[in-house]
């Protein structure tokens, strides 16, 4: 299967199961409504807090969708087929990251802005927003697959997932926030959406090569 | 390959029987030396008065911390690129003692923190970046029992462990990078250290001490892996012959 091949098969796969996808921006837009049952209505106090919400919320709803990540394909066995076959493991693991991000990501992305809306946050601030969780999200994805394909075949994988992958997004949170955080204040953005990006490269070569070789471990 | 000679249990066992005597005594020695000074000879700050003591616990106990993940990190590669048997085992044996080394220091730094900044705890680069490491601990030892085969355990831990590297040269350089209010390096930095020498000589020996006390007990989890390691076999052969 060439790289492309396995992006289209498993956007198919994720098209003929759309609740999948729907299902975690539901998810993202409704915990994100929590937090004005939970810190008050008050309009100013929930500008500020916005940005660190939209993030803490994309994060979470990214881990929800990290186990399925490589369980269908390796319960099913492809995934030892893939690895069998002569694409490298490493790039078959980048497709499977690019078409992750491509059905969870991408759609965070498109319902950002509905929550920074709701949460009363200055517009201007959007187009920043919109740039830090384009470089940050699919750093979500390329480090949460290591975690996915690290634990295949553990017992309570599911609540393994988050114990390993959380502290890794931290970074990540830190400058998304900070970057819309500038923005609002009028301060320059570029530095945290140039760390952003920073982490985004390292995590690109650091994901496949750590991923593939856990995929391996699990085919053993 | 030196590594190679070590490769063999039965000849760590030896090893490790005929050096762990004399750790226990060095440990208590320096500990005890480490503890003497800092507590009793050691002046008090100008500024921080006493408070100043618990710096002999909490920054040998950050080295600690910051030296066991990188002994789990090297551990982790030599396992999984010459398959060393002993290396497994001493990663998962230092990841425990590293957590306790990490909790210490989160633990003496916020009670210091309390007279000294009026606050248990803040947000600030070094103190969240060690926070992590202590997650990463956490998450190492949940994976390595995850598995119900334990080698699978070991060689994901030893991945989860490598990755999470990257995180030991930012605790380093996160008083350099960022404006924190953690104090910068005083000992290991360029051009030397900055610290006075009534307050350096207490801290290296406490130092010592630590890391001596790190060998001793790496050295009895490792032996009662192997021991227990042999048990099961003797059990599994029972069995067979019953």
């Amino acid at each position: 299967m060439r790289f492309t091949g396995i992006i289209s098969r498993d956007l198919r796969l994720a098209l003929r199961q759309r609740s999948d996808a729907a299902m975690i921006v539901l998810f993202f837009v409704l915990t994100a409504a929590l937090f004005p049952f939970g810190v008050g209505p008050e309009a100013n106090q929930l500008a500020a807090i916005a940005p660190g919400v939209i993030w803490v919320t994309a994060l979470l709803s990214v881990l929800l969708s990290l186990e399925r990540l490589f369980l269908a394909d390796y319960e099913d066995g492809s995934l030892e087929l893939m690895a069998l076959s002569p694409v490298p493991l490493e790039l078959t693991l980048l497709a499977k990251v690019l078409a992750h991000w491509l059905t969870t990501g991408l759609p965070l992305i498109v319902a950002a802005p509905l929550i920074a809306v709701l949460f009363n946050m200055p517009l201007e601030a959007l187009p920043t927003l919109a740039t830090a969780m384009l470089l940050g999200t699919p750093t979500l994805s390329l480090i949460g697959a290591v975690g996915a394909a690290l634990t295949l075949g553990a017992r309570r994988g599911g609540i393994l997932i988050p114990l390993l992958v959380l502290p890794l997004y931290i970074p990540t949170l830190i400058f998304g926030v900070s970057a819309v955080d500038a923005a609002l204040g009028g301060f320059p953005v570029r530095p945290h959406l140039l760390l952003l990006m920073a982490i985004l490269l390292i995590s690109l070569v650091v994901s496949p090569l750590a991923g593939a070789a856990a995929l391996r471990q699990a085919n053993e | 390959m030196i590594l190679d000679r070590f490769a063999n249990p039965a000849r760590f066992l030896r090893l490790a029987n005929a050096i762990l005597p004399w750790c226990v005594g060095a440990t208590t020695i320096m500990l005890a030396a480490g503890l003497y000074l800092g507590l009793f000879v050691a002046p008090p700050d100008y500024q921080q008065g006493d408070s100043v003591r618990i710096m002999y616990v909490h920054v040998p106990a950050a080295w600690m911390a910051m030296f066991v993940y990188t002994n789990i990190a090297i551990a982790s590669a030599v396992s999984l690129i010459w398959r060393h048997p002993l290396a497994d085992l001493a990663a998962n044996a230092s990841a425990p003692i590293g957590a306790a080394f990490t909790f210490l220091a989160l633990v003496t730094g916020s009670l210091w923190g309390k007279p000294m900044w009026g606050t248990w705890w803040v947000w600030d680069a070094r103190l969240t970046s060690v926070l992590i490491l202590f997650f990463l601990y956490l998450g190492h030892m949940a994976i390595t029992s995850a598995f119900d085969n334990p080698a699978r355990g070991a060689k994901a831990a030893a991945v989860l462990a490598l990755v999470g590297f990257v995180n030991v040269p930012i605790i380093k350089f996160s008083v350099d990078w960022w404006n924190t209010l953690h104090q910068p390096a005083s000992v290991f930095r360029m051009g030397g250290p900055s610290i006075h020498p009534d307050m350096l000589w207490p801290l290296l020996a406490m130092g010592l001490g630590y890391t001596l006390f790190y060998v001793v007990l790496l050295l009895l989890r490792i032996k009662s892996e192997l021991i227990g390691a042999r048990l099961r076999a003797l059990d599994s052969l029972r069995q067979d012959a019953a």
